[in-house]
């Protein structure tokens, strides 16, 4: 890949698009009642309807629609008072009917939109639309190099997945974001992902697979107003991946454009460790999955009533609770981005609502314990410390029965797993020393060691105290408070 | 023969009820009759191994004083295409050859609980697919009129089971003619009720928006006592109608036509129609007017339309509903190699020549850049034919027509033919794609052939007995003239 990527955006520009996989968190599958709890043994959660056996009939669960209109509602999209489901059809070992149902030209949400913060900014992405379906089953290839079904040498298919309801939803192509484009797309899921989240609809793992993307990218030349093929890049299952998706592909197909060949309309696969995509199966050859309306369900009604029910009934979205969080934190729009990217929103909120300042909360997450989460390559909210703990260590030093070095040896004692930050000072023995007169002691030896400065401050020059504070803390091990040493240096020498 | 067998349904039920004899007897004295002549009829794939001891619990229970369903004791035969426990279901098909299903259809299990003796399963068209049994994949069935002739279809092996007295009833399903065909030219009593008014959850689907099962009896009364415990709302069928389900019973009681509105459909007449059908048909009319039914002619101008229409939907819908049949969960499994492969090769292997020329139809008029001008544009006729059928039931409260334009026809006849197949479903095709209720009871022996016909007696949507009134009003009036049913007539065995 000789074509870098900024010289690829002086020359194009990309326009992407995003379809997502969302697993629906009802405790029963979409037609059936069989649950849906993840990681069971294979073929322990299914029955005729999910293993589509002949004579069997599918039946909606109205949960899953609701939770559809939420996702719907929450994306600003209208939703339809009438719709049907279609059967897409072709042929695959892990889909028991060989066909899926799903809905093709009557979506149940369309025309919405998700607003995107990136660099301080927003980005308007519009959604096309939200529609339900079932999910297929798994396969597992066994024998041959690439997992795949080519080259296998036999395949083991468990049907615990299929007819799990999934929603997918597509956005409208984005366009205008240039250079940016990578990452607007991983704001967006991310958004996306947190929105789901407070809706309280899907555990929305990527990493398991209940939340997956693929990504559509294609190029214009810049000022031609004109879009270029697209390919569409499956299974992209990370925040990180769907940013390097659609980086990689700007790059790969400005390179294939730039030798004056031209995209291939085609599904590629990303791979995680290259961070780029390699063609799948062409699309030129356009499989026909000859759609029609589902004839054994009827059609899908919501009242009004149901509608206004289930709006009503919506959570704080993500947006309209930073706006509350950032007033309230007083935190300008990149301070609050930083705590939203650090992943440290749920456990900051959680501590100041423990009593903490939230300049204290947002400084020990961000600070300390945010170092030692990258340590550990976790997110900050998985350490093994609470809001409960830290709010107790900001505590502790407002009351200045800790200073901050002494503060950070609590915090490791308590991710060492010592026990309450209570706990941990008393068992290290790490309280401030707060006696006058011990610390009297330390000061005048002090000053007897360094005579020479003792003189500078006599003689006005009251920085140089810092040297007498230092040698104390030092004769105390740091358990000494340094703005009161500080005070008790100066009283001594006026 | 056994005079347990010629006994009715109702008859049956009460008789067992009262004691008089035992549902072990009744059982036995119709498997003794299998056992007899289904070698020359072949109405059955499959007999019930334990329909003796099915017959022995409902005898334990009357002896321990429980309570007794309304079927108690009478022996059932079923289509192959309900899904039953303890039965292989194989629709006629290859390629289902030897599946034993899971788990019970919801049809099925209410005639269980209803106390039925579920005999055995019946032979079918593959997939419900034609209207003569020629496509079974196990060979045709005979009709008992003449061992020479086709029993119709798809549901033929239900109609001659119970034409030749090896069951009293029987169940069928209906998706283009494929329960009144066969009752027509059996000479019994079939009906397909109002679409959604019998659970479809666990029948085996060929055309998911038409398939209707539903009753064969001798009698009126007894396809009315079958229907009735056979129907009701399901929650496992998105489409099951959640209403009380129409009193046909009552209204095969009391064959009472007076006052009626009864509309002849001109369009499902004339050209290609078998004089002696016509002629007897004819003749009921004038007989239900004789009734005091009040007769006008009514035209229904898109049934014409009706043919071409169905053979665009329901292949369509069987292209998709027939996918499932991929040889990787179970039924036959043939070929290596990829999983493609097996596939192509499975039903290459296990589907017959009327199975894939239906597949490839509805595939073709699925596919995109032809669904509108094929499935959209059938659609579009379904929407008309039941506008038809709605200012029709406006002026009167039944239609009435021929149910097939001919009797009988020969083994083999038809079989290189599909057209002419298609046509045997002519008059009845209109009901499956509106939906509506619609019956065929004996009217008489074509003078031609003196083979049955039957009189189709179409009612709106759950208003199914309004048919079995008529029907009922018929069956009295022509068994008064001729002195016995008319099966008495049937010859084609010799006992």
């Amino acid at each position: 890949m000789t074509v870098m990527y900024e010289e690829a955006l002086q020359k194009y520009e990309p326009v992407f698009g995003l379809e997502t996989h969302v697993e629906l968190g009802t405790r029963t599958k979409m037609f059936c009642g069989c649950t849906t709890v993840f990681g069971a043994e294979p073929n322990t959660q299914v029955c005729p309807v999910c293993l589509g056996l002949p004579g069997s009939l599918p039946v909606v669960n109205r949960l899953a629609i609701e939770y559809a209109i939420k996702i719907g509602l929450a994306l600003n999209c209208s939703i339809a008072s009438w719709c049907r489901f279609a059967r897409k059809n072709y042929f695959y070992p892990d889909m028991p009917k060989d066909f899926q149902i799903s809905q093709y030209d009557e979506p149940l949400c369309s025309e919405g939109y998700l607003d995107v913060l990136i660099g301080g900014g927003c980005v308007r992405v519009g959604i096309e639309r939200v529609h339900l379906e079932e999910d297929t089953g798994k396969s597992l290839h066994v024998g041959g190099a690439t997992g795949r079904i080519q080259g296998a040498e036999y395949s083991l298919v468990d049907y615990n997945r299929a007819g799990i309801p999934l929603v997918e939803i597509v956005t409208k192509p984005v366009e205008g974001t240039g250079y940016l484009a990578p990452e607007v797309a991983k704001a967006y899921v991310t958004e996306l992902r947190d929105v789901l989240r407070s809706l309280d609809v899907s555990d929305v793992r990527m990493e398991e697979g209940s939340m997956r993307c693929d990504v559509n990218t294609s190029l214009s030349v810049v000022g031609s107003g004109v879009w270029g093929t697209r390919t569409e890049t499956k299974n992209v299952n990370s925040l990180r991946s769907v940013e390097r998706a659609v980086h990689s592909e700007i790059e790969r197909q400005a390179f294939v454009l730039d030798a004056g060949d031209r995209v291939i309309q085609e599904t590629r696969h990303f791979h995680e460790d290259t961070g780029t995509t390699t063609s799948g199966r062409s699309k030129e050859e356009a499989q026909d999955y000859r759609y029609f309306p589902e004839p054994d369900l009827v059609p899908v009604a919501p009242s009004p009533d149901w509608v206004k029910e289930i709006g009503a009934s919506l959570p704080e979205l993500p947006s309209a609770r930073r706006s509350r969080l950032r007033s309230a934190w007083s935190l300008s729009e990149l301070e609050f981005e930083a705590l939203r990217n650090a992943g440290a929103l749920d456990v900051v909120e959680a501590t100041v609502a423990l009593g903490a300042s939230p300049a204290d909360a947002r400084k020990w997450w961000l600070g300390e314990l945010a170092r030692k989460a990258n340590d550990a390559g976790v997110e900050v909210s998985s350490l093994p410390i609470t809001p409960e703990s830290v709010a107790r260590v900001a505590a502790l030093v407002s009351a200045g029965t800790l200073n901050d070095r002494l503060a950070r040896q609590v915090i490791d004692g308590v991710l060492e797993g010592e026990g309450t930050p209570d706990e941990v000072v008393e068992k290290r023995g790490l309280a401030v020393v707060s006696d006058d007169s011990a610390l009297l002691s330390a000061i005048d030896s002090a000053l007897a060691d360094n005579p020479d400065v003792a003189e500078k401050v006599r003689s006005g020059k009251v920085a140089a105290a810092g040297v007498i504070v230092g040698a104390v803390m030092k004769a105390t091990r740091g358990k000494a408070d340094a703005a009161r040493v500080r005070e008790l240096i100066l009283e001594r020498l006026s | 023969m056994n005079e347990l067998i010629t006994k009715t349904a109702t008859e049956l039920a009460a008789a067992v009820a009262d004691g008089e004899v035992s549902a072990a007897e009744v059982t036995a004295a119709h498997l003794a009759r299998i056992e007899a002549i289904d070698g020359q009829v072949k109405a059955f794939l499959h007999i019930a191994s334990d329909a003796v001891r099915q017959a022995q619990e409902i005898d334990r229970k009357r002896a321990a004083g429980e309570r007794l369903g309304r079927l108690a004791g009478v022996p059932v035969a079923v289509k192959d295409l309900f899904a039953t426990v303890g039965m292989p279901t194989t629709c006629g098909s290859r390629i289902l050859e030897g599946w034993h299903p899971p788990y019970e259809s919801t049809i099925t299990s209410r005639l269980r609980d209803a106390g039925a003796i579920l005999i055995g399963k019946t032979n079918m068209d593959e997939f419900a697919m034609g209207s003569s049994t020629e496509n079974s994949a196990y060979g045709p069935s005979h009709n008992p009129w003449d061992l020479s002739l086709v029993p119709g279809g798809s549901s033929g092996g239900s109609a001659a089971a119970v034409a030749a007295y090896e069951a009293p009833l029987s169940l069928g399903t209906d998706t283009g003619g494929s329960i009144r065909q066969p009752a027509a030219v059996c000479g019994i009593v079939g009906a397909k009720p109002t679409y959604g008014g019998s659970s479809r959850y666990g029948v085996v689907a060929f055309a998911s928006s038409l398939d209707t099962p539903g009753p064969f009896g001798r009698n009126v009364l007894d396809a009315a006592l079958l229907h009735e415990v056979m129907s009701g709302h399901d929650p496992m069928d998105s489409t099951s109608i959640d209403a009380p389900v129409p009193p046909v019973v009552e209204a095969a009681r009391h064959g009472d036509v007076s006052g009626m509105r009864i509309g002849v459909v001109t369009d499902l007449s004339g050209d290609g129609y078998q004089p002696g059908v016509l002629s007897r048909f004819a003749e009921t009319v004038e007989l239900l007017e004789s009734l005091g039914a009040k007769v006008t002619e009514v035209s229904c101008p898109h049934f014409k339309y009706a043919l071409p229409a169905y053979y665009l939907i329901a292949p369509s819908e069987a292209s998709s509903n027939l996918a499932r049949f991929d040889g990787m969960r179970y039924g036959l499994r043939a070929g290596t190699g990829s999983a493609e492969e097996v596939m192509a090769q499975t039903r290459a292997e296990g589907f017959g020549a009327e199975v894939k020329r239906r597949i490839m139809l509805g595939a073709y008029a699925l596919s995109s850049g032809y669904y509108d001008a094929y499935y959209g544009k059938a659609q579009q006729v379904r929407t008309l034919i039941i506008r038809d059928f709605e200012a029709a039931f406006e002026q009167v409260d039944v239609l009435v027509s021929p149910v097939t334009p001919t009797t009988a026809f020969p083994i083999g006849e038809r079989a290189d033919d599909p057209m002419a197949m298609y046509l045997a479903d002519l008059c009845t095709i209109p009901s499956d794609l509106a939906g509506n209720a619609a019956i065929s009871v004996p009217c008489g022996l074509a003078p031609e052939n003196g083979l049955p016909v039957g009189l189709h007696v179409m009612a709106p949507s759950m208003a199914d007995d309004r048919m079995y009134r008529v029907g009922a009003a018929v069956e009295a009036a022509l068994q008064s003239r001729w002195g016995h049913p008319l099966l008495a007539e049937a010859k084609g065995l010799a006992s």
